[in-house]
């Protein structure tokens, strides 16, 4: 009985606290892609934010796709407050309504005192979501099973005969239809505009089909790395921290080919409707400011979306990787590269991944 | 007389103590029936709707809905069309600046390519002669396309995803087109997923049978311990066993290693049982398993072992006494095994996404894609209200033929 009544008020006093707690601060809740990624934002920016405004963070994983959003946002319920998410979904959940706008130019200024329009490289900041950092489609591949000549270039992808093995692709038509255009002798520069055409869309299909057969299909990003590593595959199309991980902490023989890389934004979105918008946004703030986002490449080589956070970036955290030629926006990387067009994939992702996925099936 | 008024006042209240245990019984399962509603009949219900009924172009755009049903497709589109249009596209954008794009994304699926010439009309300022002001927006408002797209999402009764979801398209006049070579995909889907679901209920029943047997004519002691090796794997997360099979079936994986190992086959000739047909029925069969058995084992241990007895010592030989007598008496557990299994394997797709390559793309595929990719919700509402017409036609099949009355599952 006094133990009851002893436990009684000592549940009512931790309920009280829990009370004036939550009063004074709030929680938020961010979804992003799970794995070293995810990682890398939890160290560089939710516990220096949780740490500075005494908030907490729930952080939880997701496999893209606006579906989840959409549906909490139909049934008034948002349980999401900040997502992490490609520019191209970030601009059509946009136009659905499901992100809240964000005035870009109330973003924190730059620790070098440039104002945060200029500071974000091009293409980082739409209507609705703005970029965290910038990573890169590249290809892949396992270096002990070419013990000759070693693939060079997007082409090579496509050349079974010189280098045999089966061949690892996202199941999307996004990245796939550029490679291999490229692969096919398309200039880099063009290859949107020839996708923008009839004949330039079955030309990469075309392409795609000489491969087709020894293709094995990858959905999530951690996927690529596991078919290399396997041996399922000898060469694959991957995202290239989930490639840098390995090859460094585990010194597995995995090479990227940067010729051709294809760099995608990753951005934060505001659900539409969460309660907690204001704390939302001041997450978002926070960790697209600066020193939080060259702090992120420690984790992970992908490049920060600020021009001021690129001198900042050091070493990986094993404390003697250098992490510049890891760097997706390092010049040396840079030959051929391209960065997606958001807005060709705007007007064209449903259209391309109906064929996408009716080729595939066929 | 009497006993008439006393027979009639029994009557009503043995009536009353009826309809009390029968407000009682109701009570008692009034939780499950608000759960069913809510959960499972509420939910379909509304996406069935979706598959056909949409009000986003007609409760918004009116006028513009009206003036397209009477528009004969003759360029260039009347000045009161172009009119009605801009001021009521512009009004949606006031009214919610989500709106338009959210009406030009479907127009865009009609006639890809239309979102960006949409969206600027709600942003820019336009005057009268609007048709002008368009074309100077854009060439593409001069051109018949893009009104047709339009005039297809514009009603809010549309039959144009049930008629997507067998591969053909509905035109602005009201005909249909088929879909075009590259992008026809549902019927051969549709046509994959019930070859799939049939042979992998074949192959169930195949091996499910015998284990039956066993299980229900060996001693409770054995039968028991082979019964939770048959439950083990039903216990285990689908994930986790279809990952096994990945483990098992892949070019290094174990069976390959060990056939390498043991000398059978050289390195370079390791079959390929991973990512095609045959990964996917291997492995979609192990996890359907032990819904043919359990139905099966419940209705094998009713069958008297007499029977057969009986039937052996009138003269019938073994393969006649099980054919003739055993095996009918089997009929409805071996029905409601591939009843089960047919119909959880039509709807599957995380097993054979992950272990079928792209043979493994099934019309369940397709409709997580639609949801989940292209957000276009009344077409995997349509592609699912087939599937579920489909399964619902099996079922009064089965009926006809077997009698859902005869039915054992466990």
């Amino acid at each position: 009985m006094k133990m009851t009544k002893g436990l009684s008020v000592l549940l009512g006093a931790a309920a009280a606290i829990g009370l004036t707690a939550a009063a004074h601060a709030g929680q938020i809740t961010v979804i992003s892609w799970g794995g070293a990624y995810t990682n890398s934002q939890v160290k560089a920016y939710q516990e220096p934010w949780m740490k500075k405004t005494g908030n907490t963070i729930v952080s939880a994983d997701y496999n893209g796709g606006l579906a989840e959003i959409k549906a909490q946002v139909q049934s008034g319920n948002v349980t999401w407050d900040v997502v992490d998410v490609e520019t191209s979904e970030g601009i059509s959940g946009c136009n659905d309504g499901l992100f809240e706008k964000i005035d870009a130019s109330k973003l924190p200024k730059g620790d070098n005192g440039a104002g945060p329009l200029e500071d974000f490289v091009p293409g980082a900041i739409t209507d609705c979501a703005i970029a965290n950092i910038a990573y890169a489609n590249v290809i892949g591949y396992d270096s002990t099973k070419f013990p000759g000549d070693k693939p060079t270039k997007v082409a090579d992808f496509f050349d079974l005969k010189k280098f045999p093995g089966k061949r690892g692709l996202k199941k999307e038509a996004k990245v796939n239809l550029e490679f291999a255009l490229m692969a096919d002798g398309v200039a880099s520069a063009d290859v949107y505009k020839v996708l923008a055409t009839k004949e330039g869309v079955d030309r990469a299909f075309k392409k795609l089909e000489t491969i087709k057969s020894s293709v094995v299909w990858w959905e999530a990003g951690a996927q690529p790395p596991q078919l290399l590593a396997s041996g399922e595959v000898t060469m694959t199309t991957a995202y290239n921290g989930r490639l840098f991980t390995p090859a460094v902490t585990e010194n597995k023989p995995f090479v990227i080919i940067w010729d051709g890389q294809q760099q995608v934004f990753d951005n934060w979105a505001i659900v539409k409707g969460t309660k907690n918008k204001d704390l939302a946004l001041d997450f978002v703030g926070f960790s697209t400011s600066t020193k939080p986002l060259a702090d992120q490449a420690t984790y992970i080589p992908y490049g920060p979306a600020r021009k001021s956070s690129a001198p900042l970036v050091g070493k990986f955290q094993d404390g003697k990787t250098e992490m510049a030629p890891h760097m997706p926006t390092n010049p040396a990387n840079m030959t051929n590269a391209i960065v997606q067009d958001v807005k060709f994939w705007a007007d064209h992702y449903d259209e391309l991944n109906e064929r996408f996925v009716a080729w595939i099936g066929k | 007389m009497s006993l008439a008024i006393d027979q009639g006042a029994l009557t009503a209240r043995l009536a009353k103590a009826e309809r009390r245990g029968k407000i009682r019984a109701f009570l008692l399962v009034a939780p499950l029936l608000a759960f069913v509603l809510l959960s499972f009949v509420i939910p379909i219900a509304n996406l069935v709707t979706q598959a056909f009924y949409g009000d986003l172009v007609s409760s918004n755009m009116p006028k513009t809905t009206a003036e397209l049903a009477t528009w004969n497709g003759a360029m260039p589109v009347p000045e009161t069309l172009c009119e009605s249009f801009v001021t009521e596209f512009k009004a949606a954008k006031a009214k919610d600046a989500a709106l338009p794009t959210r009406i030009a994304t479907l127009v865009n699926r009609e006639f890809s390519g239309s979102l960006s010439k949409l969206r600027p009309v709600a942003n820019s300022d336009l005057s009268a002669p609007y048709c002008g002001a368009l074309a100077k927006l854009n060439d593409e408002w001069t051109k018949p396309e893009i009104w047709n797209a339009i005039k297809i999402v514009s009603p809010s009764i549309s039959p144009r995803f049930f008629i997507q979801s067998v591969d053909y398209r509905l035109n602005a006049d009201g005909s249909i087109r088929p879909e075009t070579e590259e992008n026809k995909i549902h019927l051969a889907l549709f046509g994959r997923t019930l070859y799939v679901a049939a042979a992998v209920t074949l192959f169930c029943a195949l091996l499910g049978f015998p284990i039956g047997f066993l299980l229900a004519h060996l001693p409770a002691r054995t039968s028991n311990l082979l019964m939770i090796i048959v439950l083990l794997p039903f216990w285990t997360s689908l994930l986790v066993r279809t990952t096994a099979w990945i483990a098992l079936l892949q070019q290094n994986g174990v069976i390959n290693d060990t056939l390498v190992a043991l000398g059978l086959i050289t390195d370079d000739q390791r079959p390929v049982m991973m990512y095609n047909m045959f990964a996917t029925l291997v492995a979609m069969t192990h996890v359907l398993l032990p819904f043919m058995i359990l139905p099966l084992y419940s209705v094998m241990t009713g069958i008297k072992p007499n029977f057969v007895r009986a039937a052996r010592s009138l003269g019938a030989t073994p393969f006649t006494a099980f054919w003739r007598v055993y095996f009918p008496l089997t009929i409805p557990g071996l029905g409601a095994g591939c009843l089960l299994v047919f119909i959880l394997a039509i709807g599957y797709y995380i097993t054979p996404a992950l272990v079928g390559g792209q043979s493994g793309q099934l019309i369940s595929n397709i409709i997580a894609f639609h949801m989940q990719k292209t957000l276009n919700w009344p077409l995997a509402s349509a592609i699912g209200t087939l599937l579920l017409a489909g399964v619902l036609l099996l079922y009064w099949l089965y009926n006809r033929l077997v009698g859902i009355e005869k039915m054992k599952f466990a």
